[in-house]
């Protein structure tokens, strides 16, 4: 189906994945002024249910699941006992005793294992449905005409982390208010039987809105311009929700989780070191990997950088000492074998109602 | 894809056109096209020394890192600096105005080394 529009192929996490369909950058401009779909079918589905699903998801993530009601979704991330950081998820609620959990595709072997062992004191089932589902990401300012042409439900006045289940381009689809990519627009759970003729009808209702398929290579500038963290890259094992600038979705005082006991001793004593945005001051582009100095001392890394679309120029973040992490700091970035000064920067690096 | 007769190739994708003792290096359409959009282009000072096969420079993508492979040994006399200000011009115009450096050829036998353009054809399909 995509090879057919002229998608660039390449393998990730075990999946033929669409990098690119016309160019990165028509695409990256698609969905920041027009829209843009992403096939993101590979992300994994879990549900967790059973009349202590919800005790058991108390324990399992760092956020608060009882603020949830019906038709809810909630950012979250589930740690480790050291804080380290299994996934970042999103969770919907279908009822009080069970919950639809989006998970990283490279993850879901691991969370699938994990969650079974976190919960098996529980009263609740943990179910890979990966397979069982596709997701298309449709994101930016013409999402809402495209998919609203498509479907009578009121999708217009869907709320940010809302979802409804609804018939949309003939298809029974799950609908969320929710993205990657700083715009707005929507994810849609569509059953892989149904997704060739939901992809197709998408594809003729986006047409006159400027709808265009794009691929991940789009996805990663869009995501890393708003500083939406990426597991493998900017969070992982090492680090914890805290270090990573997600101490939004840690509430310590919800009782107690895993991680917990690890993150209120960071809490209280500080963290060593945060992930911080970072735009350059000389020539280069950073690179994940790449050494962040700072009086000669190798004291970081880069975990993603760019070149940014839309604001054209480099971009990237990286874990630096907690001394360095205030906007205005300044250290090197390694960019083969030179140091490139670089200005720690507000983030998100790009903001709609500036542009 | 019309490649340029007159030009030289290499199998890291970089052409090479030569006049005199002097050549122009720069890379093809279908590397720019692999890359994607060029939002970078880091070349060496003029007087640099480059051996045949080594880096001479990077190019980078939005997305990638790729290292400039030089075609022949020989001392930069000149670089094009509008690349800096305006690296999308290697996909746009890459045999012309994206042009990269001009060599001063160690050895004029250097060049015969290197691909034809119907050699580098069969190479990229």
């Amino acid at each position: 189906m995509q090879a057919a529009l002229g998608a660039r192929l390449v393998p990730f996490a075990g999946y033929e994945m669409p990098v690119q369909f016309v160019g990165l950058m028509a695409e990256h401009h698609a969905v920041r002024t027009a829209c843009g779909v992403f096939d993101v079918s590979h992300m994994g589905e879990v549900i967790v249910e059973g009349a202590e699903a919800l005790a058991g998801l108390q324990w399992l993530v760092t956020n608060d699941v009882s603020k949830l009601v019906d038709g809810k979704a909630l950012y979250t991330v589930m740690c480790v006992a050291s804080g380290g950081i299994v996934d970042d998820l999103i969770i919907y609620r279908e009822s009080a005793s069970r919950y639809f959990i989006c998970v990283n595709a490279s993850r879901r072997h691991d969370d699938v294992a994990h969650m079974k062992r976190e919960l098996g004191r529980f009263a609740c089932t943990v179910t890979d449905v990966s397979d069982e589902w596709g997701q298309l990401a449709i994101q930016g300012p013409n999402a809402d005409d495209v998919i609203a042409s498509m479907t009578t439900a009121e999708v217009r006045d869907m709320a940010p982390f809302t979802w409804l289940d609804a018939t949309v381009g003939g298809a029974p689809v799950r609908i969320a208010r929710t993205g990657y990519t700083g715009e707005p627009g929507f994810e849609v759970y569509v059953r892989p039987r149904d997704a060739e003729s939901f992809w197709n009808a998408l594809m003729k209702a986006g047409e006159p809105h400027g709808l265009a398929p794009c691929g991940l290579g789009a996805r990663d500038t869009l995501r890393l311009e708003m500083k939406y963290a990426l597991y493998g890259n900017d969070i992982d094992l090492e680090h914890s929700p805290l270090e990573a600038g997600l101490g939004w979705v840690v509430k310590l005082d919800k009782g107690d989780f895993q991680g917990r006991a690890a993150l209120v001793r960071q809490k209280e004593q500080g963290v060593a070191r945060k992930l911080v945005g970072f735009t350059m001051r000389d020539r280069g582009i950073p690179r994940q990997g790449y050494i962040i100095r700072h009086d000669g001392k190798d004291v970081g890394v880069v975990t993603s950088g760019t070149h940014s679309p839309s604001l054209n120029e480099p971009i990237g973040v990286g874990y630096v000492p907690a001394e360095l992490a205030t906007i205005g700091s300044t250290f090197d970035v390694v960019i083969r074998d030179r140091a490139v000064p670089a200005v720690v920067a507000k983030t998100p690096f790009y903001r709609r109602d500036e542009r | 894809m019309s490649l340029p007769k007159e030009l030289k190739y290499t199998k890291d994708h970089e052409w090479l056109k030569l006049a005199g003792d002097v050549g122009t290096i720069g890379i093809t359409k279908y590397a720019g096209e692999q890359l994607g959009d060029v939002v970078f282009v880091e070349l060496p000072k003029v007087g640099t020394k480059v051996k045949a096969g080594a880096t001479f420079g990077t190019v980078e993508s939005v997305k990638a890192v790729s290292d400039l492979f030089a075609p022949v040994t020989g001392e930069v006399v000149e670089v094009n600096e509008a690349l800096t200000k305006a690296p999308e011009i290697v996909n746009s115009d890459p045999y012309g105005a994206g042009w990269m450096v001009k060599l001063k050829l160690a050895s004029a036998a250097d060049a015969d080394g290197l691909l034809s353009a119907d050699a580098y054809q069969a190479l990229v399909g």
